[in-house]
Order: structure tokens, then C-alpha cells, then sequence
């Protein structure tokens, strides 16, 4: 077993739903509350990466990294050091990566939430931003750490935008998909299957409790409510 | 007026996509405990002018007053957000706070800071509102009459100067309505907040309005007390709306001390009179007022005896609603017992009676 690349895949997911959970709290509550009649190019934006191939994806985020991008020369100015093939340009591209899986269940959790008890809520005094936090929030907490979960397990399953993007250096950017990858390439099955049997038993586990979270609500709503 | 009355002045237009126009204007005082009903069928407007009234809709066109302050003026350009009109709200459905226990949805909106010094307050208002013993529960847990309750008193925890109680029992089943109706009326008074009301149930209306408004169609169709609006409505939409049974064209043709004859389908009817030049009129019937005799008549005060034909008899609630006819169709409610004692049958003749006073008169 390779616990680097294990240890390298879960710094990369933590950090990822991390930033995701501050980036898309107010990005789902406006997708959710919006009225703006162009919102719908927001969300088409925010859902991209669920259908571009990672190929595609990491394609563009590699060369938004790069030091001819606007972005890659204002990081390495500030930095010091260029963005592609480092860790933090891991994290960076996984953000992008993750984002529909973070903020979808959020959206889609906080749009349920009854709009009687909202403006109940505003009669009672108390403002827009304040009822977000004291009833939308704790009513949609499920949505939340669905999101933080999903984010979490689809950021360690991660290969072509992490190949594309972070190449493949021991220690610094080989993750377990990767790894697994480089296992089969020499031959090396037993460990590949090892590592398999790993993210296989890791991906059920995350599943369930996010199946068994969302009962009550569930969770691809578009497609199970109809 | 009552002393201590706080105008509301409305004047307000709304236009839904052009299908429905709400064009609504009345003045009222609002006294400590007064209740004013705006009553109206589905589809009236009654929810939306409620709903404006708390600032969760915007009108297109007029003005929302209430004790001397703009809470909505198109030409002035004001809005005050529902967050500063210092409303109780209590929609239909009560929309309690799920994940809130009675008490945290009581206290909502009282800031952290001073839910110590309004704790006394608190436990009072959950006292009157008997929730004393259900402050921990949570509103998954309890019936829909302490929803109801929970739902007051969360309302008014931020001593509100104005109550707005949309549909507040029609959530509720017939027994318990019926309880709570008495119930709410005694908190009313005792919390001393005037409130609006929106209802469709005239039961609702009687029991709990000091004044009420009819809309219907968008638009205001009469105002005053609820009994003199339920017994005496203005217009045929009126006497629809607050559902009169037995409502037929007829013709004034004598006029003596208060009273007016009216030919109906060739009979003589003795009516309260009205103040109106027109000798055509409807006439107006509520079933409750209408007594059955078998046989020939016998002595009464009523003005009124006609012998007819029995058409059907109908449960309505505790009661029976029997159609009989005279020469036209006329609803009498009477006792299950009064049905069977005086062995009715569809066909069997029939007489009813009505006092003159229990006849009112619509210029046609």
C-alpha cells in the first residue's frame, strides 16, 4: 500500500471541501434565492464540470495555471513559483473540479426549505442574512454535509484533471487513482487490487451515509420526485 | 371605533398577469382586541391583501397605513420591509419552525440580549395560551390545535401592534375549530392586540369579527358588522358570497310601518322593509330562519305560513338541511330528531314558516 499517495489524496480532499464549503454557502443561497432572469447561466457554469471530460477540464485549468495566462503570472509573481504541477494547483484545480457536487445539494436543500417559515422569519424581525444563518442553515444541514461528503469522495477519486494538472510526483501530487494507475502499468495487480478494494469499500461507505443523511429528501430531487 | 383605535387605511391595486385585478380600498380602526374579518371565497384576494399588509407582497398601485405611519406608498415611493411594520403573522399552515421546540419558536424573535427580560412576558403569554407544560416539545410532536396556539404566541412574543391571523382554523377539524374558535376570541381580548383576520367559514366570521370586509372577485363588496353583513347583505354577490340559501327575484307592493309586502312567484311575503326607491328586490332567506309546521297552521308570530311540497332532505353537519317548495325553492335547517318526529319525506306536504324580520330585501 502506497501511503503516500493515500495521505496525499486525503490532505487534497479535506482542503478541497474546505474551500468549497466557504465558496459555495453564498454561491447555493443566491442560486437558490436569485430571481435574476440570467441566473440559469450561472448555474450552467457551476454544472460544467459534471459533464466536460477531466481531459478538457484540466486542459484549461493547466493553461489558466500557466505562465502565459494573466492568473498564472499575478500567482507566480506573488508566490514565487509557478502553479502547475504543485500541490496548491491540485487543490485549485479540484475546487473547480468539485464545485456542481458542493453546490448543488446546498442549492437544491436551501430552494426546499418552506417558504412560509422564511418570511414568517422576516415578520419576526429579523433580517434576510440572519434568517439564512438561525433557519435556512440548521433546516438544511443535511444538504450541507452531503455536499462536504460527496466533494470529499468524488475529490479522491479524481484522475484525469490530477494527471492533466498535477502530473504525477511522489509525495506531492500522485494520489491513490494515480497510483493505482501506476501499479497497473508495471504489471503490479496485487497492489492495484489492494488499493482498489480501498477506494471501492471507501466509495460504498461515503454512499450510504449519504443516502441514509437524505431519506427524507432526496437527493438527485429532479430525478426522483417525478 | 373603540377608544385607543389605530386607523389602518388601505387603498390598494394589484395586477396578476392580467388574469386577476385586486382593487381594494377601506378604512377601519383598529382597537386593542377589536378583530377585523376580511371575509371572501378562494380566490378572493383576502390572502393577498393580508399578505401585503405584512409586506410579503408589493402592490402596484396605492397606499397601506396603519396609526398614522406610510407602510407602503407607490406615489411616495415607500416600502417598509416586513422586518419594521412590528406585525404578528400567522399564516395559514402556522409555518412553525421545525427544528425549533415550542419555547425557540416562541422566543424567535426576541433578540438574545433581552430574552432574559422578556422571559416573565414569555411564560405569561404561554400561560394564556395554555403551552405552559409543552414549552420542550417540538412542533412535530403536538396537535394541530397547540400548533395553532404556538403559532400565536410566537406572533406576538414581540408585542406586535397589529395581528395578522390568515385562515387561523381552517387547519383544524370541525369539533376542535368550533372549540378554539371560543378560545381565540377570549385570547384576543385578553392580549389586547388588534387583529385582522382572513376567513371564508361565516362561523368564523360571526364568532370572531367586531368588523368585517367582503371581497370577492378582487374587489370590496360591502362593510360593516358581521351579523348585519351575514343577515343583511347589500347585493345579490354579497348574499352569495356569504352563502344566504334561498335568495329569489320578487316585486314590492306595500310598504306599512317598517314592513314591506313582496310578491314571489304569485305569494304574498311580509319582509323587513328597506330604505330604497326601486319596488324590484330580491328576497333573502337563510335556512335557520325558516321553521317547519305539519298540518294546518298553527298560532305563531310569524308573518309567514306557506304550505308546500317536501323536495329532499340533506345532512348538513349536526343538522338537516331540507328543501321545500312553495311555489319557489326554499332551504330550512332543522334537528334530526324534528325530521324524524315529524315523519318527512320527499313529497309529503310541508308548511313553513318565517318571521317578517327574517326576510331581507336586495334592490334588484
Amino acid at each position: 500500500m502506497n501511503w503516500d499517495a493515500i495521505f496525499t489524496s486525503l490532505r487534497l480532499a479535506s482542503l478541497t471541501s474546505l474551500i468549497l464549503l466557504v465558496l459555495s454557502l453564498p454561491l447555493a443561497a443566491w442560486l437558490a434565492f436569485s430571481r435574476w432572469r440570467w441566473r440559469f447561466l450561472i448555474e450552467s457554469v457551476v454544472a460544467l464540470p459534471l459533464v466536460l471530460p477531466p481531459t478538457v477540464l484540466g486542459f484549461y485549468i493547466l493553461t489558466a495555471m500557466g505562465s502565459r495566462s494573466p492568473l498564472g503570472r499575478w500567482y507566480a509573481d506573488l508566490i514565487g513559483s509557478p502553479l502547475p504541477f504543485t500541490f496548491e494547483g491540485l487543490v485549485f484545480a479540484s475546487v473547480i473540479y468539485s464545485l456542481p457536487f458542493a453546490v448543488q445539494p446546498m442549492a437544491s436543500s436551501f430552494a426546499a426549505v418552506d417558504r412560509n417559515l422564511v418570511e414568517v422569519s422576516w415578520t419576526l424581525g429579523i433580517s434576510r442574512l440572519a434568517t439564512f444563518f438561525r433557519l435556512i442553515l440548521p433546516s438544511a444541514k443535511n444538504g450541507v454535509v452531503t455536499a462536504l461528503v460527496l466533494t470529499f469522495a468524488h475529490t479522491i477519486g479524481e484522475f484525469g484533471v490530477v494527471l492533466m494538472v498535477g502530473g504525477n510526483i511522489e509525495g506531492v501530487t500522485r494520489t491513490v487513482s494515480i497510483d493505482i494507475y501506476d501499479q497497473v502499468q508495471d504489471l503490479n495487480y496485487a497492489a492495484a487490487s489492494r488499493t482498489s478494494l480501498v477506494l471501492l469499500l471507501f466509495s460504498f461507505i461515503v454512499l450510504a451515509v449519504v443516502y441514509s443523511l437524505n431519506r427524507n429528501s432526496p437527493l438527485w430531487p429532479t430525478l426522483r420526485k417525478r | 371605533m373603540t377608544n385607543g383605535a389605530r386607523p389602518l387605511q388601505v387603498s390598494i391595486k394589484r395586477n396578476f398577469a392580467g388574469r386577476f385585478l385586486l382593487d381594494v380600498s377601506f378604512n377601519v380602526g383598529a382597537g386593542p382586541g377589536t378583530v377585523l374579518v376580511i371575509f371572501g371565497p378562494s380566490g378572493s384576494g383576502k390572502t393577498t391583501v393580508l399578505r401585503c399588509l405584512a409586506g410579503l407582497e408589493s402592490v402596484d398601485e396605492g397606499t397601506i397605513r396603519f396609526d398614522g405611519e406610510a407602510w407602503s406608498d407607490t406615489a411616495g415611493k415607500v416600502f417598509v420591509i416586513p422586518q419594521k411594520r412590528n406585525i404578528g403573522y400567522v399564516p395559514q399552515d402556522y409555518a412553525l419552525f421545525p427544528h425549533l421546540s415550542v419555547r425557540g419558536n416562541v422566543e424567535y424573535g426576541i433578540p438574545r440580549a433581552r430574552r432574559e427580560a422578556e422571559g416573565p412576558w414569555i411564560d405569561r403569554l404561554l400561560l394564556i395560551l395554555g403551552l405552559t407544560d409543552l414549552q420542550q416539545a417540538l412542533p412535530g410532536s403536538i396537535s394541530g390545535g397547540q400548533r395553532q396556539r404556538v403559532a400565536l404566541a410566537r406572533a406576538l412574543a414581540r408585542r406586535p401592534r397589529l395581528l395578522l391571523l390568515d385562515e387561523p382554523l381552517s387547519a383544524l377539524d370541525a369539533p376542535t375549530r368550533s372549540v378554539l374558535r371560543f378560545e381565540l376570541r377570549r385570547q384576543l381580548k385578553q392580549l389586547d392586540v388588534p387583529a385582522v383576520l382572513v376567513t371564508h367559514d361565516w362561523e368564523d366570521a360571526l364568532g370572531l369579527g367586531d368588523q368585517m370586509i367582503v371581497l370577492s372577485g378582487g374587489r370590496l363588496l360591502q362593510s360593516g358588522s358581521p351579523l348585519d353583513i351575514l343577515t343583511k347583505p347589500e347585493n345579490l354577490a354579497v348574499a352569495s358570497v356569504v352563502g344566504v340559501e334561498t335568495v329569489v327575484p320578487g316585486r314590492r307592493v306595500r310598504r306599512e310601518r317598517g314592513i314591506a309586502q313582496v310578491q314571489v312567484a304569485g305569494l304574498n311575503l311580509w319582509a323587513a322593509d328597506i330604505d330604497q326607491p326601486g319596488d324590484e328586490v330580491y328576497v333573502c332567506i337563510r335556512a335557520e330562519n325558516v321553521t317547519l309546521e305539519i298540518g294546518s297552521a298553527t298560532k305563531s308570530s310569524a308573518r309567514n305560513h306557506l304550505p308546500g311540497v317536501l323536495l329532499g332532505v340533506v345532512a348538513a353537519g349536526p343538522l338537516m338541511r331540507v328543501k321545500v317548495d312553495v311555489g319557489f325553492h326554499v332551504d330550512a335547517l332543522v334537528t334530526r330528531q324534528a325530521v324524524e318526529d315529524l315523519d318527512l319525506k320527499v313529497g309529503s306536504p310541508v308548511g313553513i314558516s318565517i318571521k317578517a324580520t327574517a326576510i331581507h330585501l336586495i334592490p334588484r
